[in-house]
């Protein structure tokens, strides 16, 4: 049982290098400059890429970081966690014939840039008078709040957490970003003059009467909720796969991780609770999953990543029972799964098998099965669509003056942090307009 | 297998290859282990008047990551006891006969010095002279190099005091800083010279330190123009190496020329054959990567003459000299339009931005569903992969507003990607010259020339 003699610090340090100053002007130099470039359109804040490349190209970095924090607050994040193959690289002209531009490894040189050299935005415009309560210090909050102070608003941010930063900070794994790049973005965010308080329960600590009388708008950016539960006997000796994340950020030290680990499910989350019982000393990892390969809700390259890892994959196998010793857990039953017809996602729906019961051996057992839909309780009269508060085009949910981003929202499509950031700025237009531009010419710097 | 021997001037070599007079033949070892590389000849580094070098001695043109497309120096001609100079020249001559060994010479303007230098040259059994006519920098300041290259009788009145104690081949270096490149080569023709070479490094300030607000290279502190070489002085060299080609007097006179400026690859090397040189010299690119490019500077020459059905260098010689011609004497019915392979094509639209901002205006974007559409028409809310590259509208030329630049041509980043096409322009085959003859009016009167447009059908907005 007892784990490797393993660095944790070590073992989940970042794992892309960052460019040396020559390979990035090499890889900036190849950037074709592309005019109305695709690789902005797919970029869901549309970065003017080329722009920011280019600027790379001539060493004028403060005018690359600067390109980049026009479109995205959170470019330091986004560099690190996007899905790149999916988005912006994925749409590069180069990507046909040659290797794609490394587009998100150029970002993370120019913020790393800015970082180092304190080279962040500031506030320009006038202050407005306007106060606007933002709930929740994840990216949308973040990108959100910090939108809204360079219109000139006031904006407070609410955090029930310790830390701001919301998933950035605890819930992707340190080998793609280091919590201390979401920290320090955070106060990249304070700066420009948002203040963030943190520990403070929205529902709980604070009303949104309270809120509905102290700002002129309010906007809910509380993310999704905890891992659900599997519904299965000996399931108390389960991990939360989320908290097992969570601990690998802020305390890899103390985490136990088992010697032959078991991890339910098959998506992003999986993959990341898997790797990191890999690298902190797991002798076998399997992962769990119902359905087959094909229908995997991870990233292909995650899936890829997974196995160079040496992650061992059980596939058309339904959880049924955790058989638990004195010590703890020593295996997992499951059923032998067959698929059968489309279900609602399209996906062929899995069919366990009666009497086809067998056991996975493991001392530890993940689980990493998506999130609940948010917790609403606290606002009464707010409407949801399949679970996810619903909002219209400009955010606005059913309660007046009440807006919603971010994952808890995001009833289709992947969730992911580019996305809530551009609902961040999103949002922060359209509460600029409805409470500025109304009554005075819009006045942006 | 084509035959790269070459007689130029009555020197013989076994390839038109040679180093020009410049730091790769700064010394007898240098030049044993070019002529180990399969370099046909050498122009040794110029001697002659006694000189001091300074260091930072040379600064360069980089484009992006490309390194040193062009490079500047402020070295003067060889620093190095003459004695030593001509000692090692005629250990080289006697260790390769089959290789042209040439001494580069740059004296003080009087008779007697050259005689002298022409008659210590010929002691080492070297196979010719160049006259360095050419060095832009420090000599000039000292009446020599350029001086003397850029007024044409002074380049006739020395060249004669070398032809009257020369026996060996003189052949008379050019600098390009001159307006008209032809006068001082008349000037050597005229004078009795061998043969003529150019084109030598060009007057340049390669930059300001834009942390020291130094020039580039500092010298303590202090810099100044140097001479310029590399490819990026090629389309400079051909031009002038045309010019001569072109001209009567000298064309006439049948002197052979030996081109350089600018070659890195066979392929500039084959281009200056074609535009009238009969040896080539290399510098700069020797510079950058060894004496090793030699090699495929041969193989790669030989190949193609293969493939063209070349069999010897002199029939290469000037072989698209005819093509040189005045704009008064071209087509002005001869149309072509761009046209964009779909197949190829990377909808990066550079060709679209560089026709609509700076060229004609006749690049559309059209979408899928075959309308024409704005740049940047998608929605806010529209992103990922998919989307950007399924709804990314595809430029393509609209050929009848095409006025054939080929700027887009030029800024495609996909091999034949564009084409230029010729189409049939509907007009009768005309000059300027024929026009400004038959038509004089047309040719110097606006209203006359709206008036041909609209009887010719030319219509440019
Ligand atoms: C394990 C994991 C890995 C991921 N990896 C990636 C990745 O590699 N790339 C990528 O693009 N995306 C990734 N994602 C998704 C991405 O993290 C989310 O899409 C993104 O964080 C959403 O931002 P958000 O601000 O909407 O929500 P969150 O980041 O969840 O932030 C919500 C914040 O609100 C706070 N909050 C909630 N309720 C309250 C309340 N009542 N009062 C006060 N505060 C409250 C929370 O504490 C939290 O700080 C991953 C997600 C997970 C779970
Ligand atoms: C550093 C340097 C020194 C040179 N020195 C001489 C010289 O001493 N005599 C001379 O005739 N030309 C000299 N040249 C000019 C070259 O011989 C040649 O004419 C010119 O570089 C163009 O060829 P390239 O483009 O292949 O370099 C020099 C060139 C360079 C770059
Ligand atoms: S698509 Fe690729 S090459 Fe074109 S601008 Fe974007 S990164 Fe550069
Ligand atoms: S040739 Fe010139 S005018 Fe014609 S499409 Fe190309 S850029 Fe435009
Ligand atoms: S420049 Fe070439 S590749 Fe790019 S859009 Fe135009 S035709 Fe296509």
């Amino acid at each position: 049982m007892e784990p490797a003699r393993i660095d944790p610090g070590k073992a989940l340090q970042e794992l892309v290098p960052p460019l040396t100053a020559h390979a990035a002007a090499v890889e900036a130099d190849r950037c074709l400059y592309c005019y109305d470039a695709p690789c902005t359109h797919a970029c869901p804040t549309h970065i003017d890429i080329p722009r920011f490349i280019k600027k790379i190209a001539t060493d004028n970095l403060r005018g690359s970081a600067e390109t980049i924090f026009a479109s995205n607050l959170l470019g330091a994040t986004c560099a690190r966690v996007c899905p790149v193959q999916e988005l912006c690289e994925g749409a590069c002209v180069l990507g046909a014939d040659h290797k794609p531009i490394a587009i998100g490894r150029l970002q993370r040189f120019a913020m790393d840039y800015a970082r180092e050299h304190r080279s962040y935005p500031v506030v320009k415009a006038k202050p407005t008078g306007k106060s606007i309560a933002v709930i929740g210090a994840g990216p949308a909050g973040l990108s959100c709040a910090g939108e809204l102070a360079r219109l000139g608003h006031k904006t407070t941010v609410f955090e029930k957490r310790e830390m701001p930063g919301g998933l950035s900070t605890y819930g992707i794994i340190a080998l793609r970003e280091p919590a201390d790049v979401a920290l320090e973005e955070t106060r990249m965010i304070e700066s420009l003059g948002v203040e963030i308080k943190t520990g403070i329960e929205f529902g709980r600590d604070v009303s949104i009467a309270e809120l509905q009388r102290q700002f002129d708008a309010v906007v809910l950016s509380v993310g999704m909720g905890s891992t659900p539960t599997l519904g299965i006997e000996g399931e108390e000796a389960v991990v939360d796969g989320l908290r097992f994340i969570e601990a690998s950020k802020t305390d890899a030290a103390q985490l136990r991780v088992g010697r032959n680990v078991i991890v339910i499910g098959a998506g992003n989350t999986a993959v990341d609770c898997a790797t990191i019982a890999r690298r902190l000393g797991a002798a076998r990892v399997t992962m769990v999953y119902r359905r087959s390969d094909r229908e995997m809700t991870c990233y292909e390259h995650e899936y890829d990543f997974a196995r160079k890892e040496g992650i061992e994959f059980r596939f058309l196998a339904q959880p049924s029972r955790v058989l638990v010793s004195d010590d703890g857990p020593v295996g997992l039953e499951c059923l032998r799964v067959e698929l059968g017809a489309a279900d609602a996602s399209g996906r062929p729906s899995p069919q366990p098998v009666a009497g086809s019961e067998f056991v996975l051996d493991g001392d530890q057992i993940v689980k990493a099965v998506g999130q609940n839909k948010p917790a609403l309780a606290a606002l009464p009269g707010l409407e949801t669509r399949q679970g996810f508060i619903a909002v219209d085009d400009a955010f606005l949910t059913s309660v007046a003056g009440v807006y919603a981003i971010g994952d808890c929202i995001r009833a289709s499509g992947a969730a992911s942090t580019v996305m809530a950031v551009e609902d961040g700025k999103l949002v922060a237009t359209s509460i600029h307009r409805q409470l500025v531009s109304a009554s005075a010419p819009l006045e942006v710097s | 297998m084509a035959d790269l021997r070459i007689n130029f001037a009555g020197i013989k070599s076994p390839n038109p290859f040679w180093l020009a007079s410049a730091p790769p033949t700064n010394s007898g070892a240098q030049i044993h282990k070019a002529f180990e590389a399969g370099w046909g000849g050498a122009v040794w580094k110029t001697i002659g008047a006694p000189v001091l070098n300074v260091s930072n001695r040379y600064g360069a043109w980089h484009q992006g990551r490309q390194r040193m497309l062009a490079i500047n120096n402020v070295e003067l001609i060889s620093d190095r006891p003459i004695e030593i100079n001509l000692r090692e020249i005629a250990e080289v001559k006697r260790a390769w006969p089959d290789r042209a060994v040439i001494v580069s010479a740059m004296v003080d303007s009087k008779p007697e010095a050259w005689r002298e230098i022409v008659e210590r040259i010929e002691d080492t059994g070297a196979d010719g002279i160049e006259l360095n006519y050419g060095c832009p920098h420090g000599m000039s300041e000292r009446g020599m190099g350029s001086a003397i290259g850029q007024v044409p009788e002074y380049c006739e009145r020395i060249t004669r005091w070398v032809m009257e104690a020369a026996t060996i081949p003189v052949m008379v270096k050019l600098t390009p800083n001159i307006t008209n490149i032809v006068l001082p080569a008349r000037a050597g023709v005229a004078a009795g010279a061998n043969a003529l070479s150019l084109i030598n490094t060009i007057n340049s300030i390669v930059g300001v330190d834009l942390d020291t607000l130094e020039l580039t290279p500092s010298i303590g502190g202090k810099g100044g123009h140097g001479g310029y070489a590399g490819p990026a002085v090629k389309p400079i060299a051909l031009n002038m190496l045309a010019a001569l080609g072109t001209d009567e007097v000298v064309s006439k006179s049948g002197i052979p020329i030996s081109g350089m400026g600018g070659i890195a690859t066979w392929q500039d090397a084959a281009q200056f054959l074609l535009l009238g040189a009969s040896s080539l010299q290399v510098c700069t690119a020797v510079m950058h990567y060894g004496f090793r490019i030699v090699e495929d500077l041969c193989d790669g020459l030989s190949n193609w003459m293969d493939e063209k059905g070349f069999k010897t260098i002199g029939e290469v010689t000037g072989h698209s000299l005819h093509r040189v011609s005045e704009f008064k004497n071209l087509d002005l019915s001869y149309r072509a339009v761009a046209r964009i392979d779909q197949a190829k094509c990377i909808k990066c639209n550079l060709c679209y931005v560089a026709c609509n901002d700076t060229a004609h205006q006749c690049i559309d974007l059209i979408s899928a569903q075959g309308a024409v559409v704005a740049p940047h028409s998608y929605d806010v809310r529209s992103n990922g992969r998919r989307e950007a590259v399924e709804t990314r509208p595809q430029p393509q030329v609209r050929e009848p507003d095409c006025v054939g630049c080929r700027l887009c041509y030029n800024v495609c980043p996909v091999d034949e990607c564009i084409a230029m096409v010729e189409v049939d322009s509907g007009r009768n085959a005309v000059t300027w010259s024929e026009l400004a003859q038959g038509q004089t009016p047309v040719t110097e009167d606006w209203e006359a020339m709206k008036d041909y447009r609209r009887q010719v059908g030319i219509d440019i907005h």
